[in-house]
């Protein structure tokens, strides 16, 4: 296959780089502003930042010296705000409605927390400043462990990672090096239900295991049967995720927590849904052994396009010990950071290592924690508590014109499949361009793969009642919609958005990931 | 509860459409050992007001880079961030957006990705960039285990100057992937002796550029070593301004050049989040093996010019256990706020700020080469340099604060065992004052 990875805009109709709206001369549409890129109106001779003269001083570069030019253009300041600003109005965001995707966990932002982060004793501190200079900072971190051990009953965390796959990629290396410690070297199997996370699967295999799958049953949970049969000596542990993908809280969870430690494995539960039972069940009571807990999903750190997140993972006693640098303790009323694996070890802990330069997410930590203190422990049992009522309010109101996966209430999402859609002509994907159109951002589509068509929606417990009942009203009206034969409101879908639908086919068949002016393209090798 | 929206009447209300009597019927399916009874032993609810109190005490407590002479670095660095750039991304529409899944109503967050990823290109030099990665150790790491995919060889050589955080993270990563990392003692002031290692079996070799100490290197002997056994040569760099002033890793021969992009739009922070930089070169093999998100550009059903994520059969929701990583997220909006920091600086402001911080280091290495018993030991340099001293650096350094300075980053501070007690790594950035740099002069004097 000819790719061509770099390109040029493709300037697909001639008025492309303006937006090109063809009943417009500008490409714009009344406040729907058309924006071409940086690199169409900057010029590398303009800037929007004053700085003081140079004084001429010799440098020391060592004759090393960039003698090209970068090719990076720049826009005054009033320039740069307009871009950004008519760029931001093209996003969805949860400040202007409910943004249902399962698993996601989106909810209100408090702007509490950015004042909180922007203090400058935490916004604006080194992370390797003399640690007597940063006394604050390291008793938020160990405040913010204390919340989470608490929250969850366990001995240990790990605050280090930077998102839930970092977590859980901390928690799999602490079950790796436990098994290592022990000599269990046979040890690598990893069983992983079919409706995990494809970060699971992902995760397992870095740190050298491999996985097997453990179908569902009928009820969307482990299929026990079939998880007693997989048992054996060359078991490294579970990955599972409590609630789970489905929505539903897995039954039997203290029986697998059991029969994996019979079997000599360990109990990674994927923390990802923690929203659900935060304040109400503490996963250390269910026999958990490790556990990463995204910050940003149950405690509402902004995901600003897609991140940043953080992943602190806890830990059992008998993973404790292996839990990475860098971590927090208190000795008498000094703070202090234990930076390396040496000084760990002298303290009696086997530390697998380090996953990422410094301390974590400090700007999540902060967040986070001001989160939950304003709920304190009465309010994020109330969390847990309306994030379930909202989504089981979803379930009831839209079982009717809907089909929802599994029979029985849900936790804090309500999973439908697609059976509602049978032979109307309109797929998931339509359904859920046409909630565009209404104004309302999708759910999440086609997740988890154990159902057909899958739509999985989480409320969160930020969303009012007559709001939620807007939002129904509108998926019961395009699900009547698409059972009637309207499918045209629905395969066209979106007219309203910014863009119409989107070829991704194209972009991945020829992938264009940077912006060259020049028509002439170098071919990419074959 | 302030961001509860859900009144007592809503509640019974809900209950009764669902057809349960209590919240609790919604929880039955949860082993009855597991239900707690009562609330758990945390503090209860606080008002704003409340909140703002306690955060306020703890951050007392700390010393902010801007209430002090500051001069540490080695990783991050303290630079002006323009006002509008924290505005910016304070806007609801992109700090409160989610991964853009539905491209239609996220083109904001995607077209920036767009213009993030050539600037980041063109900066150092590649023809490809990601849609960035947790932080720059975390890009240095899995650069590594992109190395071996592609060149289907398990040894990595680490450069004894790379910073030891992204050793460290790098080891941690590929060790249960059976990648051997070999890294070199480190040598302050000079570079150690990266290319005798390179053979047959050599995936990649990762030098650091400004390296830990501050020195700067001509990379291309060591490219065309590595080449030359069918190596890939990985350049990091913990401080991008750099690349304003030096030539970039990619015109030095780079395979694949990884950094930590904070110094742009992104505070200090105390570590995070930052931004992971991550750029290649233009081969199939590598966007195919290449880890993170790809923002790319496709048309609509109208041919009008949008953009959407793009290649995610590379990732783990698809690939699941044959992923080429388990990332699944970016530093989406610090990502963004390093786009709109460049945006405004332009190639103009950058050459200009990247010249004013290293104007700023050469008057400070003067300043202090003048203190009696002080070595400045880095020849060529960017904005970060190391010196010799006559006493232990932390020791002189825990010294300095009482005198209003932060004086860098003691090298013991990094190798607690390496033999580098009287080495002290110092940065100075835009933000150092003359009369920073003569009171951190005049200081050392008196406690040295």
């Amino acid at each position: 296959m000819a790719m061509n990875q770099q390109g040029r805009p493709t300037r697909p109709n001639e008025n492309a780089a303006t937006g090109g709206y063809a009943d417009t001369i500008s490409g714009s549409r009344g406040l729907d502003q058309a924006e071409p890129l940086i690199f169409e109106r900057g010029r590398t001779d303009l800037t929007g930042v004053d700085f003081p003269e140079l004084k001429g001083t010799k440098t020391r570069l060592g004759g090393l010296e960039r003698k090209s030019e970068i090719g990076l253009p720049g826009l005054s300041e009033p320039e740069a705000m307009r871009h950004y600003v008519r760029l931001s109005r093209k996003n969805y965001a949860i400040d202007l409605g409910i943004y249902p995707l399962g698993s996601c966990t989106m909810k209100h932002n408090p702007r509490l927390n950015e004042k909180m982060a922007r203090l400058p004793g935490f916004g604006d501190v080194h992370p390797l400043q003399p640690q007597s200079t940063v006394q604050g900072a390291l008793e938020l971190i160990g405040e913010l462990a204390h919340w989470l051990m608490t929250l969850t009953n366990t001995p240990c965390v790990a605050m280090s990672p930077k998102a839930g796959a970092h977590g859980e990629l901390c928690g799999m290396m602490a079950i790796r090096a436990a098994l290592d410690a022990r000599g269990e070297t046979g040890r690598r199997r990893v069983l992983v239900p079919e409706s995990a996370h494809g970060t699971n699967p992902a995760t397992a295999v870095q740190c050298g295991f491999y996985c097997d799958e453990i179908p569902a049953n009928a009820d969307g949970r482990v299929d026990m049967e079939a998880f007693k049969a997989k048992l054996g000596d060359d078991v490294a542990g579970i990955m599972l995720t409590n609630p789970n993908t489905c929505g539903l809280f897995e039954r039997d969870i203290k029986e697998i927590a059991d029969l994996i430690h019979e079997a000599g494995g360990y109990f990674y539960c994927d923390g990802a849904n923690f929203n659900a039972i935060v304040g109400r069940v503490r996963p250390g009571d269910l026999g958990i052994d490790a556990m990463h807990i995204n910050l940003h999903k149950t405690f509402s750190t902004p995901h600003g396009g897609g991140g940043p997140g953080s992943g602190p993972t806890v830990f059992s006693e008998a993973l404790a010990p292996f839990a990475p640098v860098p971590y927090v303790v208190k000795k008498g009323e000094t703070w202090h950071m234990v930076e390396h694996e040496a000084e760990a070890r002298a303290d009696g802990a086997e530390p697998f290592g380090r996953m990422v330069a410094f301390h974590g997410q400090m700007g999540m930590f902060t967040r986070a924690l001001s989160y939950m203190m304003s709920h304190g422990s009465d309010g994020l049992r109330q969390v847990a508590e309306d994030s379930v009522l909202n989504a089981n309010y979803v379930l009831a109101r839209l079982k009717h014109v809907m089909t929802p996966a599994f029979e029985g209430t849900c936790m804090h999402e309500a999973l439908f499949d697609d059976r509602f859609l049978k032979d109307t002509g309109v797929t998931t994907l339509d359904f859920a361009k046409a909630m565009i159109d209404e104004g309302y951002h999708p759910m999440t589509m086609y997740f988890p793969l154990v159902v057909h068509g899958a739509m999985l929606i989480e409320p969160t417990e930020t969303e009012s009642k007559s709001g939620l009942d807007r939002f129904c009203d509108v998926l019961e009206g395009l699900a009547e919609a698409a059972k009637s034969g309207d499918t045209a409101r629905f395969v066209s879908a979106p007219v309203h958005a910014p863009v119409k639908r989107l070829d991704e086919t194209r972009a991945a068949r020829n992938p264009v990931l940077v912006w060259q002016e020049s028509e002439d393209q170098p071919q990419a090798a074959e | 509860m302030r961001y509860l929206p859900l009144t007592p009447e809503d509640r019974t209300e809900m209950l009764g459409v669902i057809g349960v009597s209590s919240v609790d019927a919604l929880f039955a399916d949860v082993p009855q050992a597991a239900r707690l009874d009562g609330p758990v032993d945390l503090p209860r609810r606080a008002t704003e007001l409340e909140v703002e109190r306690a955060f306020a005490a703890m951050a007392k407590k700390n010393i902010a880079a801007s209430d002090t002479a500051f001069f540490v670095g080695a990783g991050a660095y303290k630079h002006h961030i323009p006002a509008s750039v924290d505005h910016l991304i304070q806007r609801s529409e992109f700090l409160t957006a989610y991964t853009p899944y539905q491209p239609e109503i996220s083109q904001g967050t995607l077209q920036t990705l767009f213009e993030f990823q050539t600037q980041v290109a063109r900066l150092t030099g590649m023809d490809i960039a990601n849609a960035s990665m947790y932080d720059g150790s975390t890009a240095c790491a899995e650069a590594v285990l992109m190395a071996a995919r592609v060149t289907k060889r398990s040894r990595a050589v680490l450069s004894g100057n790379l910073h030891p955080h992204y050793a460290e993270a790098t080891r941690t990563l590929a060790r249960y992937m059976n990648i051997d990392v070999a890294a070199e003692a480190p040598v302050p002031g000079g570079l150690d002796d990266v290319i005798s290692q390179i053979d047959e079996e050599t995936a990649c070799v990762v030098v650091q550029n400004p390296d830990v100490f501050g020195g700067i290197h001509d990379l291309r002997p060591i490219a065309e070593a590595a080449h030359a056994k069918g190596a890939l040569l990985i350049a990091v760099f913990t401080e991008i301004v750099s690349l304003g002033l030096i030539e970039s890793p990619g015109a030095m021969g780079a395979d694949i050049v990884v950094g930590e992009g904070q110094s742009i739009g992104v505070g200090l922070q105390f570590g995070g989040p930052y931004v992971g930089l991550f750029a290649c070169r233009n081969d199939k093999s590598f966007i195919r093996n290449m880890p993170g998100r790809l923002a790319g550009e496709t048309i609509d059903a109208d041919g009008r010019r949008g953009y959407v994520l793009t290649l995610s059969t590379r990732e783990q929701h698809i690939r699941r256990d044959r992923a080429t990583s388990n990332i699944c997220t970016n530093s989406g909006l610090m990502a963004l706020a390093f786009t709109i920091h460049m945006t405004l600086l332009g190639e103009k402001g950058l050459k200009h700020l990247a010249a004013l911080n290293h104007e700023r280091a050469v008057e400070l290495a003067d300043a202090l080469s003048a203190v009696p018993g002080v070595t400045v030991e880095t020849g060529a340099f960017f904005n970060e340099f190391t010196v010799k001293l006559p006493k232990n650096a932390a020791e002189v350094t825990e010294s300095l604060i009482a005198k209003g300075v932060l004086a860098g980053v003691p090298a013991s501070r990094l190798w607690p065992d390496g033999g580098l007690d009287d080495r002290l790594i110092i940065a100075a950035t835009e933000t150092n004052t003359d009369a920073d740099i003569a009171l951190f002069a005049s200081a050392l004097k008196e406690v040295l």
